[in-house]
């Protein structure tokens, strides 16, 4: 039995880098301290998708890898309208491999960004982010507000790690020191632990972020009695807190970016940490979901210009949510083809679009079978990060890490898997040319 | 015709420790149910774990009923996973971003049976 310490956590947005884990005979055969359940969970492993498979007559035939990809890259080379999608849930290495997989075919490269934070990209762009790393949270902040977000579930180790919880240099004393605001439409165990609990109205974030606006810069006279179903009374607390932090932290999850106003509920909600520092120091982090979408963002953006949705067959890349963003290249039902790695549109797509990406020709990298196996027409299984294969990721806080690999595996990684599509792909195309 | 909600999708521990294992059984236990206040519980008249349909403009899909306190009333809660995404529509507005959340539907308690991913999956081909 050997016992490894330092190991990073490929599941969520945390990263989490003080685990302990026990192997034996090539195993991971326990998770001794610093995982939440459900990063406990992806250590010790989960059933496999175990040969690589080509779909003959509506079944699912296993193959080798040769075929396997030979039928990929036939599959890709032949499309005119490629859409390959995912790239969260694994390392930068595989993503950069994945931007040229789609500029040698002319493709659009989204991410799970799309369907998650894409509209927080949105509003960074449009206002930009006063934000920080999370140990600089960790290290300073006396007053956090979740807003849309239930790390106590979707990000279990969050507020132990880095937030309400932790002890840093300037808050040793943890969370008897800090104040805990939470802001979302229904009680959930993230609220229960909360000194303030907004429950506001479905889809009246933008209203609350506007009052809170109004109130940090003086105008409180504005501001009616109720305001998205959450009282002045209660605005005004929080303002106050808010007011008093020595170092204040707002993070902030789905609840904002799946609602109404999309971009702008965080155009607003960055606005409103602007209006903070009228009165001290203020800060503001989307909750990232999986462990690498912050990284596919990044070498996205480096390689191309862009962070997601990104068309790459007019010669240059041309960058358009909403127009590019796979959902609605699905809707238009515009794509011939799709890539889908590291990621489950199967499971994640409103059904609307799994309906076209159920029809196309689909090529699937992941190691673990899901709804997206159902109807994909090309499997390969993967190594997975993090546990048999190392790779760099980022942080929700755009910190880079490094992945380790714990065990040996018998499947080969992601980017390995790609620079044999890529190369075989390359050489139909050098045949065609001929 | 069914009782007017407003449905929101979410992530739950027991849905992200199975995120690499959506096939399995407790996946299924967890993902293919709605969160409910105890009134509309009792306005549907269904108890724990019977069967409800949710409709939407987009889909509709049978899921079991849980009684959650601290779900506000008229708020119907899916964790997210095809369940819920079946009920979503793909009009992103110009945004990229579907509507998970704040979807208007309808829910009435029904006999029929939850699907399996498998045949919910089905459903698409």
């Amino acid at each position: 039995m050997v016992e490894i310490t330092d190991v990073v956590c490929s599941l969520c947005g945390c990263v989490c880098d003080d685990i302990t884990v026990e192997v034996e005979d090539n195993k991971v055969t326990k998770v001794k301290r610093g995982a939440c359940s459900v990063g406990k969970s992806k250590l010790m492993g989960h059933n496999r998708i175990k040969s690589p498979a080509i779909r003959v007559n509506g079944e699912l035939k296993d193959c080798s890898y040769d075929e396997a990809i030979k039928k990929a890259a036939e599959i890709l080379a032949a499309s005119r309208r490629p859409l390959l999608y995912g790239w969260s849930s694994t390392v930068c290495e595989a993503d950069k491999v994945g931007v040229e997989l789609s500029e040698e075919l002319g493709a659009v490269i989204d991410n799970t960004a799309s369907v998650c934070h894409g509209p927080s990209v949105l509003a960074i762009q449009d206002v930009g982010l006063p934000s920080c790393t999370l140990g600089e949270v960790k290290n300073r902040a006396d007053v956090i507000i979740y807003w849309g977000a239930n790390p106590a579930e979707a990000h279990a180790n969050h507020m132990k790690r880095y937030s309400y919880v932790s002890k840093g240099f300037w808050t040793e004393e943890g969370k008897k020191a800090k104040k805990l605001v939470v802001v979302d439409v229904r009680a959930t165990k993230t609220s229960k632990m909360a000194d303030v609990f907004l429950q506001l109205e479905q889809g009246k974030d933008y209203l609350v972020f506007s009052a809170l606006r109004a109130i940090l810069y003086g105008h409180e006279e504005v501001v009616p009695d109720e305001v998205g179903g959450v009282s002045k009374k209660d605005l005004l607390e929080t303002a106050e807190m808010m007011k008093g932090a020595k170092f204040g932290a707002t993070f902030f999850g789905m609840g904002v970016t799946h609602t109404g106003a999309r971009q702008n509920n965080i155009v607003n909600a960055i606005q409103m940490t602007r209006a903070a520092h009228t009165h001290t120091k203020f800060t503001i982090t989307p909750m990232r979901g999986h462990y690498n979408v912050a990284g596919i963002n990044q070498v996205c953006t480096w390689e191309t210009g862009f962070p997601f949705a990104v068309d790459l067959s007019r010669g240059y890349a041309w960058y358009n949510p909403g127009e590019l963003s796979a959902t609605d290249l699905l809707i238009r039902q515009e794509c011939d083809a799709a890539l889908i790695i590291a990621s489950d549109p199967g499971a994640h797509f409103p059904g609307e679009s799994i309906k076209h990406l159920a029809k196309i020709p689909v090529i699937q990298i992941d190691p673990f079978p899901n709804p997206t196996t159902e109807f994909a027409d090309v499997v390969f299984p993967a190594a997975v990060s993090g546990v048999e294969a190392a790779g760099n990721v980022y942080r929700m806080d755009n910190i880079p890490i490094r992945l380790r690999k714990l065990i040996d595996s018998e499947y080969p990684e992601d980017e390995a898997i790609l620079k044999r599509i890529l190369d075989e792909v390359r050489a139909i195309k050098e045949k065609e040319d001929k | 015709m069914g009782t007017k909600v407003n449905l929101i999708s979410g992530r739950t521990t027991v849905q992200g420790r199975n995120l690499d294992s959506k096939m399995s059984e407790e996946y299924f236990e967890e993902v293919a149910r709605c969160d409910l206040n105890k009134a509309d519980m009792e306005k549907l008249g269904v108890a724990a774990d019977e069967s409800v349909k949710v409709r939407t403009s987009y889909g509709e899909v049978v899921v079991k009923a849980k009684e959650v306190a601290g779900t506000p009333e008229g708020l119907v809660f899916i964790p997210m996973g095809p369940w819920a995404n079946a009920l979503v529509s793909g009009d992103t507005h110009g945004a990229g971003m579907p509507s998970y959340k704040g979807i208007d539907a309808e829910i009435e308690k029904t006999g029929d049976k939850v699907l399996h991913v498998k045949e919910l999956m089905q459903t698409y081909m």
